[in-house]
């Protein structure tokens, strides 16, 4: 594996199968143990630099870092690192003469975490950036797919809603196309990035006719502020077009889940009934982010002892 | 001026053309031309066979003074630029305060008089404050010592079309330029580079070819209507070649200037996400690359303008969609040049004088510049050493910013001399 995760696209199939795996035996044990935390990380710093509020994020790495021992540092730093006369650089600094083992950064302009590589020499985890890329989620999204329905390999996989500013959709498309999904994006074309014809997936602007054809459905989050800029008329002809309501869930085949990243906005892109229905998997998502954020720890910092007690895991050779 | 100092350039090769002859200089004018001149009281200088061209004239320089002195001043962006061959540059008016009144206009032109290494001939802003609202005193900066002919809101585009149809209308009053940075404001909200397969990858914001091809086609039908002068900034694609070759077809005065760093590179370079390579307007595709290059060498680009657009280190050492936009350029344009036109073979160095010196000066009416090697013309002339291959290096830049895009590049041709109505301001690469 590479030392940091910035992008979905620096995972081959090898390692992305890798963190799935490792994900699923950490899971395991954490569950059979009577204490939910690991030695593994001891004497580690995993610093949480979020300059983008997001509670579910931060609390999830904060956790996975903590289950296997680590120390961790929350660095809020809201708002843009411009604005305050401080540079990314500057922050970096800041973070490499704390120690830092890892740092798992959230901010609100693509390509940040990729600046803040060339500065760090522990890793960088990209914990969302902008409308670029969250690694993290697709990692998580692809083991709920496993988890479920047993493979993601030949899936029939599609992402409905935001596609242009949906940092989800990005790694999505890019880790399931990897690991052998077939993806179909699901949008307005207004909210479809010009260039998406050269991504490895298929787009249609017809919902209904992709929902029966569908093993999975990951429905995307639309803002309302869309709106004001035109990308579409109005809530009420987006949920009717593009929305997972009651009646466009029954299109779906019997094994068919449904997934959503979160924050959902119910009764927009999804119906509260299907939300909370058999198929979705949404809490399912938010457990299994865990295991996975732990996995990715795990296998970029290389714990000093053992984590799993297999011996085709080997810590040190996977800096 | 003209400064009593006599030089005798020997074996130089005009234009490239022809056997080695001598040059003589003096009382700033061409004096002499001919085989196995002697010296006499001249000073000589060996040009060692090299090229010798019109001094290079800019049409589109940020000198960044008044207001941003941290990242350029007068004195070193003039210095930067007679370093790259250049005799002449047009300053852009988005300083601090703006040039958009006399005042400011001849501040920036008796700054460039008194640093000595190039004429400055300031741009003067089209609107006040570059607010595009209210036109500026045109006619005022027009008249003033700076003689302005060239009008730009550069950084900003003219984007009202009845203000833009007047200001062209009203500078034909004193055979002025309107400058257009064509960039429909509305098409580029928040935009971050072209719009493309890597911008939808790297999830930055898109700026559309389609908005600046808009306003070329609208401007391009102003001029025609209002039968006046229209020079487009910085053509960045191949849809807004095309247009300006329909207009040149119907005969309209439509000219277009191309920047070195939109002839060499693409956008593939956002990849890093790396702000030296965030421009404005951004970097293109290879599509629009060769369109550029085609367009340069058929004539329909008229000049290369540099807009050299230097930055303070912590305005470019910031995430990309908070930086700033703008390359340096003044002293690697006439070797990027060389590389993506001359090498080739699509351009003679008689037609890099054109397109470097003798089409820009025209543009912006500076009579002194762009002129013949000849005898009795003005002295203001640049030798390059064609065999020359350099490595850029920003830390050696004569600029006070470091923003080159080309950091590492290995670059043909160096400019080894240039004069400046026969004073030498550069001579053997180093400040004179
Ligand atoms: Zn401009």
């Amino acid at each position: 594996m590479k030392r940091h995760l910035l992008s979905a696209a620096d995972l081959t199939l090898e390692d992305a199968t890798l963190v799935l795996d490792t994900a699923t035996e950490l899971a395991q044990l954490t569950e059979r143990a009577t204490v939910k935390k690991l030695p593994t990380l001891r004497g580690r710093t995993v610093v949480n630099l979020f300059f983008e509020d997001s509670t579910r994020t931060r609390t999830s790495f904060e956790l996975a870092a903590k289950r296997l021992s680590a120390d961790v540092i929350n660095f809020s730093a809201k708002g843009s690192s411009v604005s305050k006369g401080e540079t990314l650089k500057d922050t970096a600094l800041t973070l490499e003469a704390m120690g830092s083992d890892a740092v798992v950064v959230r901010h609100s302009w693509s390509g940040a975490p990729v600046n803040l590589s060339r500065f760090i020499r522990g890793s960088v985890i990209n914990a969302g950036d902008g409308t670029h890329e969250h690694p993290t989620q697709a990692l998580l999204d692809a083991y709920t797919m496993r988890q479920r329905l047993g493979r993601v390999e030949g899936l029939r996989v599609t992402i409905v809603g935001d596609i242009l500013h949906s940092r989800v959709a990005r790694s999505n498309v890019l880790l399931l196309s990897t690991l052998g999904a077939d993806v179909t994006l699901v949008a307005p074309p207004t909210l479809l990035p010009t260039g998406v014809d050269a991504w490895p997936c298929a787009v249609s602007y017809d919902l209904d006719a992709v929902l029966p054809k569908s093993d999975v459905v990951m429905m995307l989050r639309v803002q309302r502020e869309r709106m004001g800029a035109a990308y579409f008329p109005s809530t009420r002809e987006y949920s009717r077009r593009y929305g997972l309501d009651v009646r466009r869930a029954q299109a779906l085949s019997d094994d068919a889940i449904v997934m959503h990243p979160g924050p959902m906005v119910r009764g927009m892109e999804i119906a509260a009934e299907v939300a909370d229905g058999l198929r979705s998997t949404i809490v399912d998502q938010v457990a299994n982010g865990v295991s996975v954020r732990m996995a990715v720890l795990y296998l970029l910092l290389g714990g000093a002892e053992p984590a799993i007690g297999s011996d085709d895991v080997d810590a040190g050779g996977l800096r | 001026m003209s400064d009593t100092t006599s030089y005798l350039l020997q074996s130089v090769r005009p234009y490239g053309e022809g056997e080695p002859v001598d040059v003589r200089l003096v009382d700033g004018r061409v004096a002499e031309i001919g085989a196995g001149l002697t010296v006499g009281d001249s000073t000589a200088y060996d040009g060692r066979g090299g090229v010798l061209l019109p001094g290079l004239v800019d049409l589109h320089t940020h000198l960044r003074e008044p207001g941003r002195e941290d990242a350029e001043t007068v004195e070193t962006g003039t210095l930067a630029a007679a370093l790259g061959g250049f005799t002449a540059v047009h300053a852009m008016a988005n300083t601090d305060p703006v040039a958009d009144t006399a005042g400011v206009v001849e501040q920036v032109w008796r700054l460039g008089r008194d640093a000595g290494h190039c004429d400055v001939a300031p741009v003067g802003a089209v609107t006040i404050g570059l607010a595009g609202e209210q036109m500026a005193e045109l006619g005022t900066m027009a008249d003033s010592a700076a003689r302005v002919r060239v009008f730009s809101d550069d950084g900003h585009c003219v984007s009202d079309a009845s203000l833009m149809r007047r200001a062209l209308e009203y500078v034909k009053a004193f055979d002025g330029v309107i400058a257009q940075h064509a960039q429909e404001p509305r098409l580029t909200v928040g935009a971050q580079m072209n719009e493309g397969i890597n911008s939808s990858l790297l999830g930055l914001t898109g700026w559309p070819a389609v908005a600046e091809e808009a306003i070329i086609a609208r401007d391009c039908l102003l001029a025609a209507h209002v039968q006046s002068r229209l020079h487009v900034c910085h053509v960045s694609t191949a849809g807004s070649v095309e247009l300006i070759r329909w207009a040149k077809g119907k005969g309209w005065d439509v000219t277009a200037e191309v920047t070195p760093h939109h002839l060499l590179l693409t956008d593939d370079l956002a990849g890093s996400y790396d702000p030296v390579f965030k421009v404005n307007p951004p970097l293109r595709t290879k599509v629009d690359v060769e369109a550029l290059r085609e367009g340069l060498a058929d004539g329909t680009i008229d000049c290369v303008a540099t807009d050299h657009a230097p930055h303070a280190l912590e305005d470019k050492e910031a995430e990309w969609g908070a930086a700033a936009f703008g390359m340096t350029g003044l002293e690697t344009a006439l070797a990027v040049v060389a590389q993506t036109m001359v090498e080739p073979g699509r351009l003679t160095w008689r037609q890099v004088a054109q397109r470097l010196s003798e089409a820009p000066a025209r543009i912006g009416r500076l009579e002194e510049h762009g002129r013949p090697i000849a005898v009795g013309e003005p002295a203001n002339l640049c030798l390059v050493d064609p065999d020359a291959r350099w490595t850029v290096d920003p830390a050696q830049s004569a600029s006070r910013s470091r923003n080159t895009p080309f950091a590492g590049h290995e670059l043909p041709t160096r400019v080894v001399a240039t004069f400046l109505r026969g004073r030498p301001t550069v001579l053997d690469g180093r400040p004179a």
